[in-house]
Formats: structure tokens, sequence, C-alpha cells
């Protein structure tokens, strides 16, 4: 019944999608008040029908009903209850609802915000959202039906994969989907400019804080998934350059790009029909890493069961929305000029050269993940890429990006001024060289030249972000919180950089075969493995190994590795045991059993390798602060704005 | 192609998703060659389990191949030696970096390309932006009064 | 030319390589034998029946054979097996064996018990030659000519689809109308 429930719901929700589309573009083109007045009620409606849609699926997987063809998939009746709630979202149909009613939050969000907008910009923007919703539950009813039923049912479902037993999966897909989605709003607010032929310093001050959340969602989401993979997969590692993690990745550089070039363009009405095309383009590579990771046209570890049936819905949405929205952007974007000036030295030079080289980042990753496709359809054979490429060719991008920071940072706007800054920078910049020199040299006493560059790059953005606030603290000044966000962001940002250094420079791993009582030495540390005991959980069973941890002859803690084997699927996961030591991860794996009670263990020390996903965080906590700052929140905001904000020329309406 | 190959496409994709490690305990003697070899065995893909070298994968056709590798080295073969074995049997696609040809030209030069037309929009720009300043006197609204 | 459409240009240009991608996408995963045209590896293995024996490359030049590898522990490879039982009873053409990483006893008991469509099986118990002939994941099954050249290799379970679509269009006329 519920399931039933739950599949007329989603068709009903499709049919108010597609009035909220209608009366939210038709509305307002052809001047019908009372279309536009519809348009609140359509997304309200369809978020109840699509959140009844989720909660039927839901307390169905709860109530193992598995006649329904995804939960037999995906559940099985040993499951723990926790864990059939998050199986919901576990395999591609089910995910696809969690991306619908996501973007269902986003838009009733957008509404209620919306009531200090003008109603025909609103009532568009609420129209491509809708738009966008009515894409996926579309393909969501013709190809990824969750509630299909199986007859004859059958008696236990095939359990969900083991490696999506775990807590994280009840976090990273909400939050990494919050993000992706999000950016969607930025494309409707980008679309309602085009529709109606205006964009303007006040459409960018309305489209700031949503695309700053989305982004700070989008943030979090993929450290949560980097962090997932490094405590699951049983390696060690934590970011693969899998055409997965690069979909989502590609939206987060050009969606850093955009948060930056609003900002010029809330500033000084520059950057206009740019900041128009990254508001496009962010969406559409999210539109875009939906479709790679489940058409099967790219090989993944992490990719949905491919089917090109999907594909090809994909395709030809893709082609409606990001065509259509391009398509505007050719016949808009031109009338978009501002005679705003700017010099060499300033914010604006700054936070170009930003852009620049974050959107050149964004392709190198692109060109990299596409490769193996465009070399397919060009008929150049088979390449392949992976980590030994995106390794050095991101650094090109991303070295004099940081390097630019700091500077950046200090800037003002319209003249830069920056010789005025000359000092504090040269100052900074010595420290942040010493402190880097000091962090090769004195504390792990080897390295690279680019471990000194890294660490310098990363102190020097702490310390350059950190000048001005201080200062203003000092005397006893207040810091807008658009400031302390931008400061938190970017100390974040220095923190994952010096990180992201110390872990790439002084990661000690040893594999190695050990027999009960043997001990092995790895780095400072010294590992005294006591075999392996039988353990059972609520699906599984397995092993748990027993490692005493010491440094310098000192017992410092005892780690439990596991491998566990799960009785419905038949496969294993290797849980490792991790434990951070003066700031150290001490990561332990179990191998394979060798015979005689031996195993083989993985030993890894990955210095600072938290403050990796803790800068991370930190970057999105700064973005949260900076998009609720006061001026987003003022009680009304003007509908046309003041004449000298505009540039001649510019179509009124 | 049949359902026959879907099956087995489906068993290569679960197969590749399964998440066992794999601990590859080979200890050469000699240093040097021990770097070599866990440089190239994390170069290497594992070919059927697609996704992971075969450093990292855990079926018996990769340890078979960081065999092949180990006794290569320890034949004295060079690095290129080893790699092109490899590729004369699996093809390009089992090396993880694309080797510099003329296939791969456009993939490697990218990066380094876009830099250089960016350098060239950015110079344009800020040249065209830097002659408006002088006839642009609107105020600016600072983020916060300077100190 | 409004520099603006630049983006819808490079957009299209995208959509034509994604659609291209979709159509191939069946067959993602299966990576193109850089042996096609070339040799057949060489390999001089101990025989399954007969512990005598050995087989070598050389042996089998001078006609047409086909070359499978399978392993008890392959599930897929029973599949084809009934597959392959027709193909030698057809006469056409020898289908020679390759016993990948398998026990010889449990090899030798399936072969009893679903039939032995080989003519000969070569074991290959540490891999090494299944690495030489580029073999990732069992079945695969090369055609080879009587010159030693290495003419097709077909990855997954034989089919009769994939048989007559694949492998006997690249037999010389004569052959194939034996069949």
């Amino acid at each position: 019944m519920l399931p039933e429930l739950g599949h007329f719901a989603l068709i009903l929700a499709l049919l108010l999608a597609a009035l909220q589309a209608f009366f939210g573009i038709a509305g307002p083109a052809l001047q019908r008040d009372r279309w536009m007045a519809a348009v609140t009620p359509a997304v309200a409606g369809q978020f109840v029908m699509i959140a009844t849609s989720v909660g039927c699926l839901i307390s169905s997987f709860v109530s193992n009903e598995f006649s329904v063809k995804y939960i037999a998939e995906n559940s099985n009746s040993a499951l723990p209850l926790f864990y059939r709630v998050t199986a919901m979202w576990g395999a591609h149909e089910g995910s696809l609802l969690l991306w619908i009613f996501l973007l269902s939050c986003w838009t009733v969000a957008v509404s209620i915000g919306a009531a200090r907008l003008p109603p025909r910009f609103s009532a568009r923007v609420l129209g491509v959202l809708g738009l966008v919703s009515f894409g996926f539950l579309l393909f969501t009813l013709a190809t990824s039906n969750p509630f299909l039923r199986i007859d004859p049912p059958p008696a236990d479902g095939a359990d969900l994969n083991p490696i999506l037993q775990d807590p994280a999966l009840a976090i990273h897909p909400p939050i990494l989907y919050t993000g992706y989605v999000g950016f969607a709003v930025a494309f409707a607010f980008a679309c309602a400019a085009m529709l109606e032929g205006r964009m303007d310093q006040v459409w960018a001050r309305w489209t700031r804080p949503w695309t700053t959340a989305a982004w700070a969602f989008l943030t979090v989401g993929i450290s949560l998934g980097s962090w997932w993979a490094y405590y699951e997969l049983g390696w060690g590692g934590f970011w693969f350059w899998d055409p997965v993690e690069n979909a989502s990745f590609m939206p987060w550089l050009v969606g850093t790009a955009l948060i930056h070039s609003l900002a010029v363009t809330d500033k000084r009405g520059l950057f206009k029909s740019w900041t128009l095309l990254l508001a496009i383009l962010a969406f559409s590579l999210s539109l875009l890493g939906t479709f790679l990771v489940r058409s099967g046209v790219l090989v993944s570890v992490h990719s949905f069961a491919a089917d090109p049936r999907r594909g090809i819905f994909i395709l030809a949405f893709l082609i409606v929305m990001i065509g259509g929205a391009l398509g505007l952007y050719a016949w808009r974007a031109p009338r978009l000029r501002s005679q705003a000036g700017f010099e060499l030295g300033s914010r604006e030079s700054f936070l170009l050269f930003n852009n620049i080289l974050l959107v050149i980042a964004a392709a190198t990753v692109f060109a990299g993940t596409l490769a193996p496709l465009i070399a397919d359809s060009l008929h150049l054979g088979t390449l392949s890429v992976g980590e030994p490429y995106f390794d050095p060719t991101f650094m090109v991008s991303t070295l004099p990006l940081l390097a630019l920071v700091s500077l950046g940072i200090r800037a003002s706007w319209k003249r830069g001024r920056l010789s005025d800054s000359a000092r504090v920078l040269l100052t900074t910049l010595v420290i942040a060289l010493m402190a880097g020199v000091i962090l090769v040299f004195a504390i792990y006493s080897h390295g690279k030249v680019l471990s000194v560059v890294g660490g310098t790059l990363g102190a020097w953005i702490i310390l350059s972000s950190l000048v001005d606030p201080v200062q203003r603290l000092r005397r006893g000044l207040s810091l807008s919180r658009s400031v302390l966000g931008m400061t938190v962001a970017h100390v974040g940002l220095g923190l994952f950089v010096i990180s992201l250094t110390t872990v790439e420079s002084f990661t000690v791993e040893r594999d190695v075969a050990l027999a009960p009582g043997q001990r092995a030495t790895v780095g400072t540390y010294e590992f005294r493995f006591d075999g392996v005991r039988p353990i059972e959980g609520p699906n599984y069973n397995g092993v748990e190994g027993t490692v005493l941890v010491m440094q310098h002859g000192e017992p410092v803690t005892r780690l439990y590795p596991q491998k566990r084997q799960y009785w419905v699927q038949r496969s294993g996961t290797t849980e490792a045991a991790i434990e951070m030591h003066n700031g150290s991860n001490v990561f332990i794996a179990l191998g394979d059993e060798l015979g005689a009670g031996k195993w083989s263990v993985r030993f890894q020390i990955r210095p600072l390798v938290n403050f990796v996903w803790l800068g991370a965080f930190i970057m999105a906590l700064g973005g949260a602060l900076a998009g609720t700052d006061r001026r987003y929140r003022a009680a009304a905001l003007p509908a046309t704005q003041p004449a000298v904000a505009t540039a001649p020329g510019e179509a009124a309406g | 192609m049949g359902r026959g190959l879907l099956i087995w496409l489906t068993m290569a994709v679960l197969l590749s998703t399964r998440v066992v490690l794999a601990v590859d305990t080979t200890q050469l003697a000699n240093p040097a060659l021990q770097t070599r070899y866990l440089a190239l065995t994390h170069e290497l893909r594992c070919m059927q389990c697609q996704n992971q070298t075969i450093a990292d994968s855990p079926v018996g056709l990769a340890s078979d191949m960081r065999r092949e590798v180990r006794e290569m080295l320890l034949a004295g073969k060079s690095d290129d030696d080893v790699r092109n074995f490899m590729v004369a049997r699996y093809g390009e696609f089992i090396l993880f970096r694309p080797r510099f040809s003329a296939r791969t030209a456009w993939l490697w030069l990218a990066p380094g390309v876009l830099l250089l037309i960016g350098l060239l929009v950015a110079v344009r720009v800020v040249r065209q932006r830097s002659a408006l300043v002088g006839q642009d006197n609107e105020p600016v609204e600072e983020d916060s009064p300077p100190t | 030319m409004n520099r603006f459409l630049l983006p819808l240009g490079a957009f299209a240009l995208l959509v034509i390589v994604l659609a291209v991608g979709i159509k191939h996408s069946p067959e993602k995963g299966i990576i193109p034998s850089p042996l096609i045209g070339k040799a057949a590896p060489s390999f001089h293995l101990p025989v399954l029946n007969d512990s005598a024996r050995t087989l070598s490359t050389s042996d089998l030049k001078g006609r047409w054979y086909v070359f499978n590898v399978w392993g008890t522990w392959c599930v897929s490879c029973r599949e084809e097996h009934s597959f392959l039982l027709q193909i030698q009873k057809s006469g056409l053409i020898p289908v020679i064996g390759l016993d990948w990483k398998d026990d010889d006893d449990q090899a030798r008991e399936w072969l009893a018990q679903l039939g032995n469509p080989y003519e000969v099986v070569a074991v290959d118990r540490d891999g090494r030659t299944a690495i030489d002939w580029g073999v990732y994941g069992a079945p695969e099954t090369f055609l080879v000519n009587p010159q030693g050249i290495v003419v097709y290799k077909y990855v997954g379970p034989l089919t009769p689809d994939a048989w007559e679509t694949e492998f006997l269009p690249r037999l010389p006329a004569h052959r194939a109308a034996k069949s």
C-alpha cells in the first residue's frame, strides 16, 4: 500500500512541477498575475508530495517490504534499523529521490526568501527550479522508479553494500547533494536575470547568500566523502581523482570562482556576464556529474549500475537545461557592459586572477576525467588517466592561485594601493617562509622543495588573512560577519594547504607480514602485533586484531583493526583502526591471513591529516558566516536599483 | 552483446566494488629497487578491478603482475622495460600516467596552454579596466572602514 | 561572430562526445587487445590430462584454433561451457583450453562432469602465460590463424551470437561453410 502511495505522490509531484515551471516562466512573460500567484502553492504542494514519497519509501524499508524491487536489492531483515533508513539513498533510484527531495527543500527556502524579491523575478526563479525538478521527476518515474514491485517477492533482501553500512552514509550523500543541488538556485537566479533582460549589483546581492550556502554544503559534503574513503576503504588514501570524486570537485572549483565573482559584481557591477556564465557553469557541472555517475560512460569504483537508456535521458535533459541557459546567455550577455575601472593591484584584479586560475583548475580536472571518453570518441584508442596525471597538472594552476591569495586579501577595491601593504606582506612572507623551512627541516628533517613551498604558502595565507582583523579587534572595532567569514574561510584554506603538504611529504607507510608477538618499526613508532580473535556483529562476523603501539619504547595506545565478512552479500570490509597521536594519524589495517596466525598488516603514519578535513570544514564555516551577513538579511531590498549602478545603454526592463 | 556479457560485466563491477585491502608485504633487499617497485606498482592499473593499482588490488591477477614486476626489476630491467612489457600485453590503458605521445599531447599540454591563455586574458582585462579608472569617480563602499 | 556563442558551441561538442560515449558504453570495461594482428604469445606448458606431455604455441601452428581461457573457480565459464561443447561437436575448429590458476584435480573433475570441449588443455599454474596473452578476467577466447597470428579476442562467456557475428566471418569462407 505504502509504495503505491509513494509512487502516486511522485506522479502528483511531477504534475505540480510542470505547473510550477509553466506558471513561473509563462506568467511573467505574459504578465499574468494570477499565474504568478499560483507558483508558490505549486512549490508547497510539490514539497508535500515529494516528502510523502520519501516517507513512504523509508517506512517501506523499515518494515522490510521486500516485494519492492529496490528494497529487495538494497536491504535485509538483519540490517540494523539505522542502515535500513539510510539504505533509502544507497543506490541509484533512491539517491535520485533524495536529490529531488533536497531540490524541493531548496525551492521552498527560496520561495520563503523570495518574499522580499520583485514578484516577476521570483516567479521566474521558481519557474526554472520547477523545470529542473520536472526533469528529474520525469527521469525517475520513467527510468528509475524506486517503487516498482517484484513478483514473486523474495523471502529476504540482498542487503546493503557493506561499505555503505557506516554512519558516514547517513550524512555524506545528503550533505553532498544539498551542495550539488544548491547550485541550481544560482542557476535559477541567472536564468531569471536573463529572462528579465536585467542583471546588476542588486541581483548579485540577492544571489550571493544562496550560492555561498550551497558552496559551504558542497565543501562539507566532499570532505566527508574524502574522510569516509580514508577510514573505510582500508588503504589510507583519501583522494583518488576517481571520476565520481571529480564530478563533485569540478562544481566546487567553479562554485568557488562564482562566489568570488559575485563579490565583484555585487561591489562594483563588474564581471556581470562572466558571473552569469559561472552560475550556469556550476550547475551544469553538477548535472554533468549526475550524468557521468549514472550513465555508464565512465569506469569508476563509485558509479551506480550503468544503463545506457538512462544516459540518453539525462543527456537530453542536459541539452534542454544547459543548452537553453547558454542560448539565453548568448542572447542577453552582450548587452551587459559596465564602465567601471580598476587598477592592476586592486582586489578586482586579484579576484580576476582567482577566477581564471580556478577555471583552469576545473578545466584540468575536466580534461583528465573526460579524456578516456574523448579519446574513445575520436578513436584515439583507450586512454587512461589517474593520480599520476592529476597531481602534477592540478598544481600548475593551484600553486599560483595559492600564492596570490595572500596578496589579494590585502588589496583594496578599485585602486589597490598594494604598496601600502608591501611591508606587511613582506613581513608575513618571511615569517611564513621560516615556518615552512622549520616545518620541513627541523620537525621532519627531510623534504622536497615542494614541501617548503606548500608549507610557506599555507602559512602565508593564514598570516595574511589575520593581520587586518586582528588589528581591528585590538582597536576595539567590530568585524562584520562577512569579513569574519572571509577570514575564517581563508584561514581554513591555509590549514588545509599546510596539512596537505605534510601529508604528501611526510607520510610513512609500510606493509609487513607479522606473526603474533612480532614487531615492526614504522617511522618513529613501533608496533607489536598481538594476534587476532573472532568477532561477531548484527549482520557480519570477522576477526579483530590487537596491535600495541609504542613510541620511544613507551606504550602509547592499543589499536583494534577489523576485517568483517557480511553474511548476505558475502563480501567483506576492512575496518582500519585509526587514532590521532601528536597530530599524526596512526593507521593500521589488516591485510590477509598468511597462515599459521601470520597476517599481512598495513601501517601508515600520516602527519596532520585530520587538518585536511578540519581545514575544509573551517572553510565551510567561513562561508556560512559570510553568507549570513546582515546586509543579506535586510528587511526590504530595493526593487529598482539607483541609476549609477547600471551601465549606460543597459535595458531598463 | 547479450545477457551473458551483462552478467559478466556486473560481476566485474561487483568485484571492483569490493573493498578488500591488498597488503603487499614485498620487501626487496635493495632499497633502490624497493622504491622503484613501489613506484611502478602504484602506476600500473589492475585490469580486473580497473580503478585500483596493482599495489592495492587484492585479486590474483594483481599479485601475479606484481610478481612479474618484481622479477623484472631483480633481473635488472629498467622502469621503461617494465612499462613496455605491460603495455605490450594490455595496451596503454594499463598505465595510470598516460605516456606523452602525439595522442596524449593535448592532455598533458592543456594546463600549460590554458595558463597562457589565462595570462593573455588577464593582461587584456586589466589593461582595459585600468584605462577606465580615471573616468570612474564612483565611491566604493568598503567592507569595513580602513584601519 | 558573437563571442558569447562560444560556450554554447563548446557545449555542443561535449554533447557529441557524450553521445558517442553512450553508444560505446556497453563495451566499457572491455579493453581492446593489443595482441590483435600480432603473433600469439609463445608458451610451453604441461597438459592437464597427460603429465608426460607438454604443449607449446609452435605445436599449434598450421591450423586455425580457438584458445579459451577458463578456470573451475570462474562462474561465467560455466555459462559458455555448453556452447563450447557445441563448437567441438561441429568439428569446425579445435578448441584449445588454458586452465588458468586452477587446481588440476578440480579441473579434471569439472571436465569429467560437464564434458570436455577441448582438444587439449594447457595448465597455467602461475598465471604467467595468461599475462602474456593479456588476460584480465576469465573467460576470454582468442581466435588464432594458421600463421600463429591472433585474429580476434572475445571477453566474457562466449555466446552463439558472438560466435556468428565475430568469429565465423573471420574464418576463411570454405571453413565457415562447413558449419
